[in-house]
């Protein structure tokens, strides 16, 4: 398999493109552009379709539309936009459509920076729009996994008929590493039971819809889809335990904090400090069963994040605070330095043994 | 081993391509590599730089902090960073550029004319592959003829005419080693 050299921005469209994505519509914001742009420049030529559209809500709304008729679709954006998209997610959710949406973080609140962060977390997890529902979110950490992820991504969306997000961040989206870039998929799941992909007069109306006007309708609609969950929640988790099996102390990070995490725990058990590095791969579902084998010989975690701690909160709930779960994180688009990160683990652990 | 290296100078330089072709250099070596740039609210002219790892192992932070190497094309870059060098570390800069005292005794600071150089050659502009070529001939860190084969993936087939201008450069700056 040849490994070719490309950014993380770049591998994520066109592990797109070869999952068999054949509608982007987006729009422009840094750090993601190379993203959009390099879908403008070969989406067309795979036989897709790629729109700029007029805003980020339209985009998502376009998304939408292309996932009802069940061919697979995708939009794009960084933190200010994906705001924008919200309402489109909880609308995408409501009506149980598969789909891909991409955060390449950058600082925030509002427009903050351009730089690389993670504080987007709590709205990918916890609030991605209005309403009772979830949606799964994946963290990839390398240009590898950037392109990896998005194959899984298409595929778990329409499995479970749900959308899914890669939160990546600017510093995944800007860098460049040698990827093998994932063999195109010749074949895609059939989605004629529900898409409204026309009927020939052979069958009734496919009806794509979020409104009930009838409560408890609406309330079995949920359930229904609370019950899709739990089953994701069961199977669907993801996460990488390095170095764990013995570690007093464990650091937990995703995505580009985890990178930065994982050369420092590197560093420190040269010094003869036992610790390990737990991350997960998908933040929801949150890999809790994971994070508990992780932590089984630790009597302390650290949290480390490119926000002022957000996956901290899953990181006690899902270790049921039993354990002191302290924090280090850089935010606003500062990244930590390994060398940082090690000095935080070598306070915890009292120093060098 | 991991060699951690910072290109720095203006926009349009072409710190980005250097830092681009020493990864193209990894890849074909069959290294790990990683290539971040600065990015921002850059432009002809403003700052610029890029972050390179190369190593044997996966690379964990691709920032760079504390670089083993230092290419420095003008004096905002050279000042900004060479502080951070790792002692034994090596800087390299533009002479006709920078004019700022190294002021550090515990690295190695190799200052070459690269601008008239590549004129020399007949490569104008290409103050960058001088640079290059300097530091690979000081750091053994890829052969020629790997930067060959890397030029040839970097420069696109429309502009393939420029790629011996560009191996002239390199050949120029490493021979500045050997010259002195």
């Amino acid at each position: 398999m040849e490994r070719s050299l490309m950014k993380g921005n770049e591998a994520l469209a066109e592990a797109a493109i070869r999952a068999g994505c054949k509608c982007f519509f987006g729009y422009p914001i840094t750090p993601q552009t190379e993203l959009s742009a390099y879908m403008a420049k070969y989406m067309e030529k795979s036989g897709g379709v790629f729109l700029q559209a007029e805003s980020e809500i339209a985009a998502i709304n376009m998304v939408l539309g292309a996932a009802s008729t069940g061919v697979r679709a995708m939009t794009s954006s960084s933190s200010p936009g994906i705001s924008l998209k919200s309402e489109g997610i909880s609308y995408m959710a409501a009506s149980d459509l598969p789909g891909v949406i991409v955060n390449v973080q950058r600082g925030g609140p509002g427009l903050g920076s351009i730089q690389p962060a993670q504080s987007d977390y709590f709205q990918a997890t916890h609030a991605m729009g209005h309403g009772d529902f979830h949606i799964l979110v994946y963290a990839p950490y390398s240009v590898q996994e950037m392109a990896d992820t998005v194959m899984l991504a298409f595929d778990k969306a329409d499995k479970y008929r749900i959308p899914a997000m890669i939160l990546a961040d600017g510093l995944l989206g800007q860098m460049m590493e040698p990827v093998t870039l994932p063999e195109p998929l010749d074949t895609l799941p059939d989605k004629s039971a529900w898409a409204a992909c026309g009927h020939d007069n052979k069958r009734g109306h496919h009806i794509i819809n979020s409104l009930y006007l009838d409560a408890p309708t609406l309330e079995g609609i949920v359930r229904e889809r609370f019950e899709r969950y739990a089953v994701i929640e069961e199977t669907e988790t993801e996460a990488e335990l390095y170095l764990c099996e013995d570690a007093e102390l464990v650091v937990t990070a995703y995505g580009a904090s985890a990178r930065v995490a994982k050369s420092a725990v590197t560093e420190a058990r040269k010094k003869g400090i036992r610790v390990g590095l737990f991350r997960p791969k998908t933040l929801w579902p949150f890999p809790k069963k994971e994070l508990c084998k992780a932590v089984a010989k630790t009597s302390k975690i650290l949290d480390v994040e490119m926000s002022m701690g957000q996956m901290i909160d899953d990181v006690r709930l899902a270790t049921e605070c039993r354990l002191p779960v302290e924090f280090f994180g850089r935010t606003g688009g500062v990244i930590p330095t390994p060398a940082e990160v090690l000095g935080v683990i070598e306070k915890l652990s009292g120093g060098v043994e | 081993m991991t060699t951690e290296i910072i290109l720095a100078g203006f926009g349009g330089q072409g710190i980005l391509f250097a830092g681009k072709v020493l990864a193209y250099c990894a890849l074909i070596d069959g290294k790990e590599i990683s290539w971040l740039p600065s990015y921002g609210p850059e432009m002809r002219g403003g700052t610029a730089n890029c972050s390179v790892c190369i190593s044997d192992e996966p690379i964990g932070s691709p920032v760079v902090a504390n670089p083993d190497c230092l290419i420095a094309m003008n004096e905002p870059s050279f000042v900004k960073f060479i502080g951070a060098v790792k002692p034994e570390g090596l800087a390299l800069a533009d002479s006709s550029m920078v004019s700022a005292e190294c002021g550090r005794t515990d690295i190695m600071f190799v200052s070459i004319p690269a601008a008239d150089l590549a004129s020399e050659v007949g490569s104008d502009g290409m103050e960058n592959m001088v640079l290059l070529g300097r530091m690979l001939a000081q750091t053994g860190l890829f052969s020629f003829d790997t930067v060959h084969k890397a030029l040839e993936k970097c420069i696109p087939a429309k502009r393939a005419h420029l790629i011996e201008a560009n191996l002239a450069a390199i050949k120029c700056g490493m021979s500045t080693l050997v010259s002195k």
